[in-house]
């Protein structure tokens, strides 16, 4: 059986390895599945007194709920997808710590405490807890924020920290009493406390991160579910959650990091920055001069240009206009324009979304370019066309202060004409008003991302006749 | 080092879990963490989200855990958590692994 675990380790271990370069990504996921696989199966295997109802009844339905999710789910809110699964997957960590505490003899029998047990073992019953339901709510709170919810923190200013300093010294208090507790009432009530006074922390966490940081915060959670496991595989003694855990845990916060540079910012200002609350949203009023264009009007403009750049947004993805807009390009292409799509690292809800969402409708790799690479070439690029795209594209960010400072942007103010589709002037994740729109070189379409693009498409074509 | 795990394995209550046992899965924990570490130092920005989306999904390994703690012959209420927490651990390992399949799904049809 052992060795089975190790197979299975193994095989998560080069499922992870191979998921990070693109020629062997299937490969890698398959692997790790496969991996999975042996998992459940030995583990179903090496049971002795298994309660079958449960086991078969909990595989079946969870598999089930899990596929109709997993292919209902349009590609446009695969992100919050992704937020939620990952909370399920931290409730339920914390719910076998919680199992195994009441099956233990610290439940059942009294005058003994968890403490011991031995330390690891008691330290790691509330850190199971903690983390699981903390990543749950929280990551509940990402998931009703990425599909467009706009919730705030109940307490503003310093009396927030306060708060939450409060709320982590109870979380300590009821941690330690649980380990300590030689009664079952009294294990009882302290393990409700910190499952509680853990939830409530985890949504007053994430309430004040502003939604463009969202990725950021669900990749973060993700790596504490690798860790909840982890230490619920400390509270079951079972090394295939400890080391599985782990590797999710730091693998996460890797990948964190990572999402983390590629705003310039630093993960202790994502999480204390507190984004969304400074930043109130701007409407239309706010702009004095904007120039509006037709879909036939910035389709004369696409005629003349030579070179053409692409801005995808988090908006393409919700109208579906992928298609569209890699038919545009290849119209434009074969009519010896050159057409590029720029990428911008956290375009979308999440890095890496628009490349998901351009490779679905083929859009081919090389054309597109990422903004370290495509930023210095905007002032050689007769026409871009910024579709659904707000905040990567806000020159605010250049300045000093202000919600988004410091982030780098694509550089799209110096190109020659600039086309914005979007429905209204509304403000973008942000909630932040955009300078761009004011520039005297930019057009704004105030449509649906589709439909302008269709009706591009359509002028274009009666242009080349 | 063997010293150290003798007196651990007899200092302690008989109640303990035996030490010598809880000191190796700390090493290995450790060490599978440096592991995770190292593992995805240079990942192209397209991958960011299925990447994300699959080692979601194999957190959702805490379903052997589940499993393990759905004993017959227990309380009502431990059978309770072990059943819901099967369910929902299965929900993000299914989920998880199609969602991410679907993202790939996308990359290989593009390599034909």
């Amino acid at each position: 059986m052992d060795y089975l675990y190790l197979l299975a380790t193994l095989l998560f271990v080069f499922g992870i390895k191979n998921l990070t370069s693109v020629k062997t990504c299937l490969r890698g996921n398959k692997l790790s599945q496969l991996g999975m696989l042996v998992a459940i199966a030995t583990t179903l295997v090496v049971m002795t007194d298994i309660s079958w109802p449960l086991v078969a009844g909990g595989v079946l339905l969870g598999a089930a709920i899990g596929a109709v999710i997993a292919k209902r789910t349009p590609t446009t809110s695969m992100p919050e997808m992704v937020a939620a699964l990952n909370g399920l997957g931290g409730v339920a960590s914390a719910f076998v710590a919680m199992a195994d505490l009441l099956q233990s003899d610290v439940m059942k029998k009294d005058g003994v405490s968890l403490w011991q047990t031995g330390a690891i073992h008691a330290l790691s019953t509330p850190i199971a807890i903690l983390i699981g339901m903390l990543t749950l709510t929280g990551s509940f709170v990402a998931y009703f924020k990425l599909s467009g919810r706009k919730l705030a923190h109940p307490v503003k200013g310093s009396a927030r920290h306060a708060l939450h300093a409060l709320l982590g010294i109870g979380l300590i208090a009821c941690a330690s009493w649980q380990i300590l507790a030689t009664d079952g009432a009294e294990l009882t009530i302290s393990t409700v406390a910190v499952a509680l006074i853990a939830s409530i922390l985890g949504v007053f966490l994430v309430l004040p991160i502003g939604g463009a940081d969202m990725p950021v915060v669900v990749s973060l959670l993700n790596s504490y579910s690798g860790i909840a496991g982890a230490a619920s595989g400390f509270v079951i003694q079972n090394p295939l959650l400890i080391v599985v855990g782990a590797l999710v845990g730091t693998s996460g916060l890797i990948l964190t990091q990572i999402m983390c540079k590629a705003m310039n910012r630093s993960l202790g200002n994502v999480l204390l920055g507190g984004m969304g609350e400074e930043s109130v949203a701007k409407d239309a009023k706010d702009y004095k001069s904007t120039k509006s264009a037709t879909p036939e009007e910035v389709a004369m403009l696409l005629e003349g240009a030579s070179s053409v750049v692409m801005v995808p947004g988090y908006g393409l993805a919700v109208a579906q206009a992928q298609h569209t807009l890699r038919e545009l390009g290849e119209l434009l292409q074969k009519r010896g324009a050159t057409v590029r799509y720029a990428i911008h690292p956290v375009a979308g809800r999440m890095p890496g979304h628009m490349n998901v969402l351009l490779a679905e409708s083929d859009v081919p790799y090389d054309q597109l370019w990422e903004m370290e690479r495509i930023n210095s070439d905007f002032k050689n690029t007769d026409v871009v066309i910024v579709v659904g795209a707000n905040d990567v594209v806000n020159p605010a960010a250049r300045e000093a202060t202000g919600p988004i400072a410091g982030m780098p942007i694509l550089d799209v103010d110096q190109a020659r004409t600039v086309v914005v589709i979007k429905r209204s002037l509304a403000p973008g994740y942000a909630g932040i008003k955009n300078p761009l729109f004011e520039l005297p070189n930019t057009l704004m379409v105030f449509l649906d991302a589709k439909e302008a693009l269709e009706g591009m498409v359509k002028e274009v074509k009666e242009l080349g006749r | 080092m063997l010293s150290l795990v003798e007196t651990l394995g007899t200092a302690t209550d008989p109640m303990a879990l035996e030490a010598s046992n809880v000191f190796l899965t700390f090493f290995v924990f450790v060490i599978a963490s440096l592991l995770g570490f190292e593992l995805i130092n240079k990942v192209p920005p397209t991958l960011h989200t299925p990447l994300m989306s699959g080692s979601n999904a194999i957190s959702g390994i805490t379903v052997v855990g589940a499993l393990l703690c759905a004993k017959a012959g227990e309380g009502t209420f431990s059978q309770v958590l072990a059943f819901l927490a099967i369910v929902f651990a299965m929900v993000n390992v299914v989920g998880g692994y199609m969602v991410t399949d679907r993202m790939l799904a996308s990359f290989k049809k593009k390599a034909k």
